[in-house]
């Protein structure tokens, strides 16, 4: 099944949950919800369900207009962030729930509810009932439940949020391929723009309702359209930098003047905003192109093999990426290495003007 | 610490007195009753249960308040049932101030509504049924029943409602196939309360009804004969009174608490 949503916008009382939003989903997709908390996520699956109708705005199913059809007349499935399930039925019957009411006949239940509690490993839990289960357990419940059910659509809303990262890893891995039946639509929100890379597929990028931009993950991670979208793409936040560029010279906000290289190059004069990854800035010079700016350690986080060193600089919060345990402690003065050709250049518009690997049209 | 079981163990036994007085009494005689302070009976007897239970004008109290106290827990129930979850899942105009409105009912007294029950309930026809006593409760005990349940759905994620219309349950079947058994307790906490007020509400009861739905509250305020007070009879009679309501305590113990806190905790 193919989903579109046209132009859908939904508003509750005096608040826009959703903008505007027109996007196609195809089948056999896999489709990323990403952006950070109240960014409409839930709204815009709640739309895509049928939970909810839009104030404005179609939405499509195989080309066919199913806005005012109702959720239970639509053939979708849902997993929410809270693991749900029934607390008063056994967990076989959790499972089996879509296909009872539906009215398959015995034997095709069984085996499916089998087949899919094989398939998510919980099969010596069929008989307990779900509040006896660990939350991984509930939420596998959920998911077979969503499973068994061969919706066309199947909406998963922050599902390994609520759960440690080990389960959060080994389910991240096993969810794309126990749903990668044919012709499934697949959508999958998600606050983490790691998971998004990991799981791949498409991703649309939304801030306060709208989506910024929707595409192939790896295309919106590399070539932001705009500062939005790289700012929700970016864990931990995309460093930024307001520049001036006047007659050949790239003044920084501290006054210092940095060489127009690189990616910088071809650029028109007028004001921009350098975004930096973590990773992208060093601590020790990586090439000789690169920029060197002093920098205020605020707090230094180590994770084992990196540290993010957060720093001042010039008013703006910076995180770098550096390898290694760094022991760095507040009020140090280091020096920040900004690679000229490793940079998001966005112009006073926002507009993704020079990314790595993307010259500026001259 | 020692002795800490000593005020309550004060404080349990003076509540047990008039309870245990009222059961020693049951089993004297009246002579018994008038002229000696015994705490055991000296002759102990079963003639006075064997009076409730073989006279029909005392035994049908118990049966004419049985079936109107049943009568109103379902009606109270499943009236309030349908409202709570709107209360607790819907937003409409003036929802909360209806909600609030519900409960004010509550804190009128009976009697000012005996006498419009009174003159309505005979105009159509009414006067002296079941039906009649337990429709004048439900002005009471539907507000609290709403009140108790919404308290128990609200407990219950709307996303549980969300998910079994996803999985393609009709709203009917949901409500009492997934929906209901969540919130038993709940019910059951409902229905005791309704139990309680229904129960032991004698002013409407005695108004509304004269002989074909007398209440048992009713028969026990009218056992003066030309000899006085029938004491035995009436105690025993408060004895098996109280029977019941001990019995549905006991069902629901566990979630009294919650049914007090209307369901809030």
């Amino acid at each position: 099944m193919s989903v579109e949503l046209v132009e859908v916008s939904k508003v509750v009382g005096s608040e826009t949950h959703i903008r505007s939003v027109s996007m196609k989903l195809e089948p056999g997709s896999l489709n990323i919800l990403l952006g950070p908390t109240l960014s409409g996520k839930t709204s815009l699956m709640r739309l895509m369900a049928g939970l909810d109708e839009p104030t404005s705005g179609r939405v499509l199913a195989n080309g066919q207009d199913v806005t005012a059809v109702p959720v239970r007349k639509r053939n979708v499935a849902m997993v929410y962030q809270q693991f749900i399930n029934y607390p008063t039925l056994s967990v076989f019957e959790n499972i089996a729930s879509p296909l009872r009411v539906a009215g398959r006949p015995k034997a095709e239940i069984e085996s499916k509810v089998k087949q899919a509690a094989e398939l998510l490993k919980i099969t010596a839990m069929l008989d307990r009932t779900p509040l006896e289960l660990s939350g991984g357990q509930q939420q596998r419940t959920a998911l077979a439940r969503a499973l068994v059910k061969g919706a066309e659509l199947v909406l998963l809303d922050e599902p390994l949020a609520n759960l440690d990262y080990k389960l959060r890893e080994e389910l991240r891995e096993e969810l794309p391929r126990v749903f990668s039946e044919s012709g499934t639509v697949l959508v999958y929100a998600t606050t983490e723009p790691t998971e998004a890379l990991l799981l791949g597929g498409n991703t649309a990028t939304l801030h306060e309702g709208t989506v910024t931009q929707f595409g192939p993950t790896l295309d919106v991670y590399r070539r932001p359209h705009d500062l939005l979208t790289a700012q929700v793409f970016s864990d931990p936040p995309m460093n930024l930098m307001q520049v001036r560029l006047e007659g050949g010279r790239l003044q920084l906000t501290d006054g210092q003047e940095m060489p127009v290289a690189g990616l910088l190059q071809g650029l028109p004069d007028g004001r921009y905003t350098l975004g930096m990854r973590p990773n992208h800035l060093a601590l020790e010079r990586p090439t000789e192109s690169a920029v060197e700016v002093t920098a205020e350690v605020t707090v230094t986080e180590i994770t084992g093999s990196e540290s993010f060193v957060h720093v001042d600089f010039a008013g703006e919060r910076w995180v770098v990426l550096a390898h290694g345990v760094r022991d760095l402690s507040a009020g140090d003065r280091v020096p920040v290495y900004i690679d000229p050709e490793r940079l998001f250049i966005f112009d006073a518009e926002q507009r993704l003007k020079a990314a790595p690997g993307l010259q500026a049209a001259a | 610490m020692k002795g800490r079981w000593l005020i309550p163990t004060i404080y349990i036994i003076l509540l047990m007195i008039p309870i245990y007085w009222l059961v020693n009494m049951s089993f004297k005689t009246n002579q018994e009753i008038l002229s000696v302070l015994s705490p055991i009976p000296l002759n102990p007897t079963l003639d006075n249960y064997l009076v409730i239970f073989t006279d029909a004008s005392w035994y049908s109290g118990y049966i004419n308040s049985t079936i109107y106290v049943v009568m109103n827990m379902i009606i109270s129930v499943s009236v309030a049932l349908p409202a709570a979850y709107a209360f607790s899942r819907y937003r409409f105009l003036g929802d909360k101030h209806l909600f609030f409105w519900l409960l004010t009912n509550r804190m009128a007294p009976p009697a000012v509504f005996a006498l419009p029950f009174f003159q309505l309930y005979s105009s159509v026809g009414l006067f002296d049924t079941h039906i009649a006593v337990a429709l004048a409760h439900c002005l009471f005990n539907v507000p609290l029943a709403v009140w108790i349940l919404e308290g128990f759905m609200s407990g219950v994620p709307k996303e549980i409602d969300e998910t079994a219309y996803i999985d393609g349950y009709s709203f009917p079947k949901f409500f009492v196939k997934i929906f209901m058994p969540q919130i038993a307790s709940g019910i059951g906490v409902a229905a005791f309360f309704c139990f309680m007020f229904s129960w032991v509400e004698l002013l409407l009861a005695r108004t509304l009804t004269s002989v074909n739905a007398k209440p048992i509250a009713a028969t026990m305020t009218r056992t003066v004969s030309a000899s006085g007070l029938d004491w035995g009879v009436l105690a025993a009679a408060g004895v098996l009174t109280i029977i019941p309501g001990a019995l549905v305590i006991y069902f629901v113990r566990n979630y009294i608490a919650k049914g007090f806190a209307l369901g809030r905790v």
